[in-house]
């Protein structure tokens, strides 16, 4: 009822607008926005899949992995997403909630993540461990474990994400989580003598951290590879904790509503295949979850490699998700 | 009046429908009555109401002297670009201004280099409500100091003469001459102000330290984003608009309405700031201002410049992304003047009957509300309600820019009314009898008697507005799709994805931009009734 001036309304704008074009054979994939940026995974990997399947795909992205869900709820079962590439672990038991997507049924034997992550759903593609990346120029003595990052000299900052806005936020929660337990709270009052700023999103704490702000910001253990592959400069380092790292784990699945499944399982297949593998490390700057078919540029190998991986399952994240962040404001508002 | 009670219900649906359709939509649920208001909303809404009241009255205690500085002194080499700097900070996205901030003003500063290498001592830190109440003061105080000279420089030259024929010193012409004119602006100015850092979200939580400093607006996209709860999303937003308007509302009672008086018209020549002491004092104030609003973007320039600017000046994403800023801007900004417009001439309209019937007091007031309170309407809540309503009827993405635009356009709405209100109020009370004692009317009344005068306030008005949408990232977020990228949204995709320098180089561009658009709204900044002597 209360569409009924804009029924007559905007049809005409969409006149104004242009039609869509419409190819025969189609596939809608959603996913976040840096993926399909002209440096992202998505150009290469449009070219590579377009080459075998006869097909076109249609890239529709989103600001990031959290707006990409919301975008789907919004949508509902109407949605025309065929492919969802670029949730997260975290984002899975709310995705799965929603009963929009469907099993993929797509051979993931091949697949070897950290943490040893399975799921009849979703499939990984790429995947990082959170890391505390540091400024060399500035600190000589890095933190070697949690424990020493919270105990450690206070004024020494480290700028973090805030985990009600951001994903890699929600991952220092859990990871501190993972080490603390219920002594979470405890560490966070203390954390907090060290924490310059809590930041909306990952952008912003970076930026400070690479204006000088802070001398450790919460990253990935692959930033330093970015650094020193496109700007030829080791100044970033992560540090490697004691404890072990948690990890983030990015995920693709198929909706119940794919108006192709065959084609969509194909893309999942060419998504964790040899050719994609090698190209998601160096333009999504996160692990490969498969064997690649070039070999990852040697910057790749000078990075940290966590002796034990962190990850909570989605079920456990989404029950408990609002209990930690409660309990993360209750130490870190206090003064 | 009808135009303007049209306007008024195009905002209305505009604001209403998205609104009701979260709450109608299948996805939020029933409202939990007792967990809206815990303690932590509690305090959330006390913070919000604390910064922004400090913010609003900081901004407005220094644009105080820095606009009756530019008003003394009417003639200087230069002055023209301290009026252009003033509405500068207004197109910069906030995440840009808070780097540009943080270089001068942060741990590693150049105010801390200097105070670390005098006296040794560890850096002083800004984050927390001190770095929130910097950001915020640097955003609005100029603004502030820019409506207010505009207030300063419509009284009319009489004025100055005859307080100099008085022999009233500085004291004496602030007490009768330039309070009166600035105590009708205030209230409008500070409550534009108020509504700006109440709703303030990037640069809350990017120096506010930790998550003590969090306003509604947080709550209101974590609820929304990250809960997925249309329904404490929708009843956050009317808490915030609640909070913040019962405040705006006790705030109106002080306002004080008076009527402009007639003028000859002549250039405004002030006879008051010449001696020797009136002038070093305003040099001072200038000059801080200059260095407070300047030094900022002075490093937002120099981080500019080391970019690789001939890449990004061939990067055919840049171009387009150009283009698109430049229509949805345009489009925006004469939009946003147009609605504006009819809404302060049918409020001024229905005012000045003399016995004003209920229809036409609730039209005043309704328009006065709507133009002040969409700013608080989360931009987060109006897109997803626009998108629930558009998707049944086509693919969003088609809708996009016209969304984009109409969002952009509701919130400069708030600004240009405050530019043009004033201007319209005095042109009126100026012209009105002439224009009806010759007949003039339709047409010719415009051409002739209106557009002159009114040209200048239309053009500050737009550039106000074209800035505004240039440097909003929130509505594209929304909506974002990769046929419509904006050069914020190229900009901070950019910084997302390790390019930090390329995002610099694009927050020169978009710099520049707003300074063309800065001197677009300050042309033939003369006052208005210039006679055409030579």
């Amino acid at each position: 009822m209360r569409l009924t001036i804009l029924h007559a309304l905007l049809p005409a704008l969409a006149v104004l607008a242009g039609p869509a074009t419409a190819e025969d054979k189609t596939l809608t994939v959603y996913t976040y926005e840096s993926f399909t940026a002209e440096w992202g995974p998505g150009p290469k990997v449009t070219e590579g899949f377009e080459k075998s399947c006869a097909c076109k795909i249609n890239w529709v992205s989103v600001a990031d992995g959290v707006e990409l869900l919301t975008r789907l709820k919004l949508e509902g079962p109407g949605s025309k997403a065929d492919v969802v590439v670029g949730l997260d672990t975290n984002l899975i038991a709310e995705a799965k909630a929603t009963g929009f997507f469907a099993p993929s049924e797509v051979d993931t034997s091949g697949i070897n993540v950290p943490g040893g992550f399975s799921d009849d759903v979703f499939v990984p593609y790429d995947y990082g461990h959170f890391a505390v990346v540091y400024d060399t120029q500035t600190l000589q003595n890095p933190p070697k474990s949690m424990k020493e990052l919270v105990e450690g000299d206070p004024s020494q900052k480290i700028v973090i994400e805030d985990p009600r806005t951001s994903t890699p936020g929600l991952g220092l929660l859990l990871w501190v989580r993972a080490v603390y337990g219920d002594d979470a709270p405890a560490a966070w009052a203390k954390l907090k003598e060290r924490v310059l700023t809590v930041t909306p999103g990952w952008s912003e704490a970076y930026g400070l951290f690479t204006k000088g702000e802070a001398p450790m910001v919460l990253s990935y253990t692959t930033s330093p590879a970015y650094h020193m592959v496109s700007d030829n400069s080791d100044r970033y380092k992560a540090a490697s904790f004691s404890e072990g790292h948690y990890v983030q784990i990015e995920v693709a699945g198929i909706t119940k509503t794919a108006k192709d499944k065959p084609l969509a399982q194909s893309f999942l297949t060419y998504l964790i295949g040899p050719e994609a593998q090698g190209v998601i490390p160096v333009t999504n700057w996160m692990m490969p979850v498969a064997p690649a078919a070039s070999p990852l540029p040697a910057a790749f190998n000078t990075l940290v490699k966590p002796e034990k991986t962190f990850l909570m399952s989605p079920v456990d994240v989404e029950t408990k998700r609002k209990a930690y962040i409660d309990e993360w404001l209750a130490a870190m508002s206090r003064s | 009046m009808l135009a303007g009670a049209v306007c008024l219900a195009i905002v209305g649906l505009f604001v209403g429908l998205p609104v009701l359709s979260l709450l109608l939509s299948p996805v939020g649920g029933p409202l939990d009555g007792n967990a809206l208001f815990d303690s932590y909303i509690y305090r959330v809404a006390r913070f919000t109401l604390l910064q922004a009241v400090a913010s609003t009255l900081l901004s407005v205690a220094f644009a105080l002297p820095v606009a009756r500085a530019m008003a003394r002194q009417s003639r200087f080499p230069g002055r023209i670009w301290l009026v252009r700097l003033m509405a500068l900070p207004l197109g910069l996205p906030a995440l840009v201004a808070a780097l540009g901030l943080v270089e001068i003003w942060g741990r590693q500063g150049w105010l801390n280099s200097l105070w670390t290498s005098v006296t040794g001592a560890a850096p002083i830190s800004i984050y927390g409500l001190t770095g929130i109440l910097l950001a915020h003061v640097f955003f609005n105080m100029p603004l502030a100091a820019r409506l207010m000279l505009a207030g300063l420089e419509r009284l009319p030259n009489e004025y100055w003469r005859l307080s100099a024929n008085l022999g009233m010193g500085p004291v004496a012409v602030f007490r009768f001459v330039e309070w009166p004119a600035l105590a009708r602006l205030i209230p409008g100015i500070a409550s534009l102000i108020f509504m700006l850092c109440a709703t303030s979200f990037t640069l809350v939580l990017t120096l506010g330290g930790g998550p003590a400093a969090t306003t509604i607006e947080v709550a209101i996209y974590q609820s929304l984003r990250l809960d997925f709860d249309p329904t404490r999303a929708v009843a956050l937003s009317c808490l915030q608009i609640a909070f913040t308007g019962a405040l705006l509302w006790i705030a109106a009672r002080f306002a004080v309405v008076e009527d402009d008086s007639r003028t000859s018209g002549q250039r405004v020549r002030r006879f008051d700031g010449r001696s020797f002491g009136a002038r070093l004092r305003d040099a001072t104030t200038l000059f801080v201002f200059l260095v407070f609003t300047a030094a900022p973007l002075v490093a937002v320039v120099r981080s500019g410049l080391a970019a690789d600017l001939g890449r990004l000046a061939s990067d055919p994403q840049v171009h387009k992304a150009l283009l698109t800023s430049l229509a949805i801007a345009g489009a925006a900004g004469v939009l946003t003047v147009a609605l504006a417009a009819s809404l302060v001439r049918a409020r001024q309209q229905a005012l000045s009957r003399r016995r004003a019937g209920p229809s036409a007091l609730a039209l005043a007031s309704g328009i006065s509300a709507s133009t002040s309170l969409v700013l608080l309407v989360p931009p987060v809540v109006l897109g997803s309600g626009w998108f629930l309503l558009v998707r049944p009827i086509g693919d969003v993405a088609t809708f996009a820019p016209y969304l984009v635009i109409a969002v952009n356009v509701l919130m400069a709405l708030p600004f240009v009314v405050r530019v043009l209100d004033p201007a319209f109020a005095q042109h009126r009370s100026r012209t009105a009898r002439l224009a009806d004692s010759l007949g003039l009317s339709g047409w010719s009344r415009i051409r002739l008697i209106d557009w002159p005068v009114l040209k200048l306030p239309f053009l500050m008005a737009f550039s106000f507005a074209m800035a505004l949408s240039l440097g909003d990232l929130g509505a594209v977020a929304l909506f974002g799709s990769q046929d419509m990228v904006t050069l914020p949204w190229l900009l901070f995709s950019r910084m997302g994805s390790y390019r930090t320098a390329d995002a610099a180089g694009l927050a020169l561009l978009l710099g520049l931009i707003c300074v063309g658009l800065t001197i677009l709204g300050t042309m033939r900044g003369r006052a208005p009734l210039e006679p055409h002597h030579g």
